[in-house]
């Protein structure tokens, strides 16, 4: 890892209140793996004081990396007011990201924001020519992101929203139909992971979960991102996870 | 820049504070760990800890709240897994230790006592986040008493951490003084909460924790000046320090050293600023 000044290569607005930022960070680019993630420092002041961590989205050319973000609070807003060519702290990369597949097929499950992750896996996985599904679940159809991704990769795209607007209506749970000799990438709300760690559990298919912690420091110093396991001591997200095996977790 | 605390020699009076440095290891790729001028690791107990429930941190205006509770692998695993790296590193290291009793406070530094790789012994006496009738360090007759007996424990350096939640902080620092610890170091954070206006509930799990960051540094920094004036051992400030500025207002107020503490998490390769920031200052005056 490496706490680097990079520059803002774009910053476009992809949503209601996403964003897409490409950062020019050849050093996180060259060394990053999906499912980890970056701590962003949103301004030069100390408040908001603490780093905001984002999951890479995805790598871009020349080295560039992205990250998709919602605005949700002062940390994220002045995010998004920021203009190509601008600097930022950028921390990464950190934590441990997604196993790759030894199956021949993958299904990727998203809730809201928690696709962030995946186009980055989603690419990884076309390299490796792992056939995969894509379940994608959101509140209502203008809030479904980077479905244009992942069909440009030839997967197979299913979706469900709260309101029936697109797709099945309904949580994206109910599209997953669990089938042995695959693996599971899961993202989103909580109460999404639990249900389909559970339907994994009992069909005994790999499944892993990437969580969303509070975190001040992002590198295991502070503690302060703890995630209850099954077994022995605490793990801690920034730096155990934030993927985790579902099985370990107390979800 | 060289000062003396105690027996501990140290290269610049610059050192990272309990808890916001783990055990030096996670900042290795960050900072250049042997520039700094002493490493206080994250506090230990006697038994491991798993701390305090979710959500454990919280951003507030210019700070931030923690109630981590002392999660720890506890003092054998420490000198097991931690002090192997930590003693390669080549500057002082002092372990904060913390305990529910006087007795554990004082099995632990005799422990400590026996490992060379320790150059000191910090007593967190005033980690808000543990459950107990009140804090060690808001009592002057608490805090002499646990410092005459950690005292015995042990001849390494002792470093007495004081609370700020307190009325009169002159009066710990001088307890502590006349029980023989070596330095006070001061301040640890201030009990505070935060309460989600959407939910209605508290922030943090533990529902108090600790504040830190720059919005307690004008506190902290008049509590060193007025434990400064009134002893006559070191004084160890800190509280909100996130540049050389701040560093160089507190040596000001008569500490002999400061910690860092939160800014740590914020810019990881801070220290190496500051003690060059302090060198050059030092140079000037």
């Amino acid at each position: 890892m490496k706490d680097a000044k990079v520059k803002i290569l774009s910053n476009i607005k992809v949503g209601d209140s996403y964003y897409k930022m490409t950062l020019d960070a050849p050093y996180i680019a060259r060394y990053a793996t999906p499912g980890q993630f970056v701590q962003v420092r949103c301004s030069d002041g100390f408040d908001p004081l603490l780093r905001r961590p984002f999951s890479i989205h995805r790598l871009a050319s020349n080295q560039g990396v992205e990250i998709l973000y919602e605005v949700i609070g002062r940390g994220t807003e002045i995010l998004s007011m920021k203009k190509k060519g601008e600097h930022l702290d950028v921390l990464g990369p950190l934590g441990k990201g997604f196993t790759l597949p030894r199956s021949s097929t993958a299904t990727i499950i998203t809730g809201g924001m928690g696709v962030a992750p995946f186009v980055f896996l989603a690419e990884v996985l076309k390299k490796k020519n792992i056939k995969t599904t894509v379940l994608i679940g959101a509140n209502t159809k203008s809030l479904i992101l980077c479905e244009k991704d992942f069909k440009k990769l030839g997967f197979e795209i299913y979706i469900a929203t709260d309101d029936g607007s697109r797709g099945c209506k309904g949580l994206v749970s109910k599209l997953f139909k669990p089938q042995t000799g695959t693996i599971v990438y899961v993202c989103g709300p909580n109460p999404m992971l639990k249900c389909i760690a559970g339907m994994c559990k009992r069909k005994r298919i790999d499944c892993e979960v990437s969580l969303e912690e509070k975190m001040a420091c992002g590198i295991g110093a502070c503690l302060g991102c703890s995630v209850k396991v099954k077994s022995g001591r605490n793990k801690l997200a920034c730096k155990d996870g934030p993927v985790f095996k579902a099985t370990d977790l107390v979800l | 820049m060289k000062i003396i605390i105690g027996k501990i020699k140290l290269k610049n009076p610059v050192m990272v504070a309990s808890g916001t440095f783990g055990y030096a290891k996670e900042f290795e790729d960050l900072v250049d760990l042997k520039k700094l001028g002493a490493i206080v690791t994250k506090t230990i107990t006697l038994k491991p800890r798993q701390g305090n429930p979710m959500p454990r941190v919280c951003e507030t205006a210019s700070g931030m709240l923690n109630a981590i509770g002392l999660e720890n692998e506890g003092v054998k695993n420490f000198i097991d897994e931690k002090l192997p790296y930590l003693k390669k590193i080549g500057v002082p290291i002092i372990v904060s230790i913390s305990g529910d009793s006087i007795e554990e406070f004082s099995r632990l530094a005799k422990r400590l006592d026996k490992e060379k790789a320790v150059d000191g012994i910090e007593l967190n006496i005033s980690c808000p986040n543990v459950k107990a009738k009140g804090l060690v360090a808001q009592c002057p007759e608490a805090t002499c008493d646990l410092v005459d007996e950690v005292r015995k424990a042990t001849d390494k350096t002792l470093i007495t951490k004081l609370s700020p939640n307190v009325t009169d902080i002159v009066a710990i620092a001088k307890a502590a003084c006349k029980a023989g610890t070596d330095a006070v170091s001061l301040v640890n954070t201030f009990l505070a909460m935060a309460i989600d206006i959407e939910t209605g509930k508290p922030r943090l799990g533990n529902v108090t924790g600790g504040l830190s960051g720059p919005c307690i540094k004008p506190i902290a920094l008049r509590m060193v000046w007025e434990v400064s004036k009134n002893i006559k051992k070191p004084v160890i400030g800190m509280g909100g320090i996130m540049t050389k500025e701040d560093a160089i207002e507190f040596l000001l107020a008569g500490a002999k050293a400061v910690q860092i503490g939160t800014a740590n998490f914020v810019v990881p390769g801070v220290c190496e600023d500051i003690i060059k920031g302090v060198r050059e200052w030092t140079r000037k005056k």
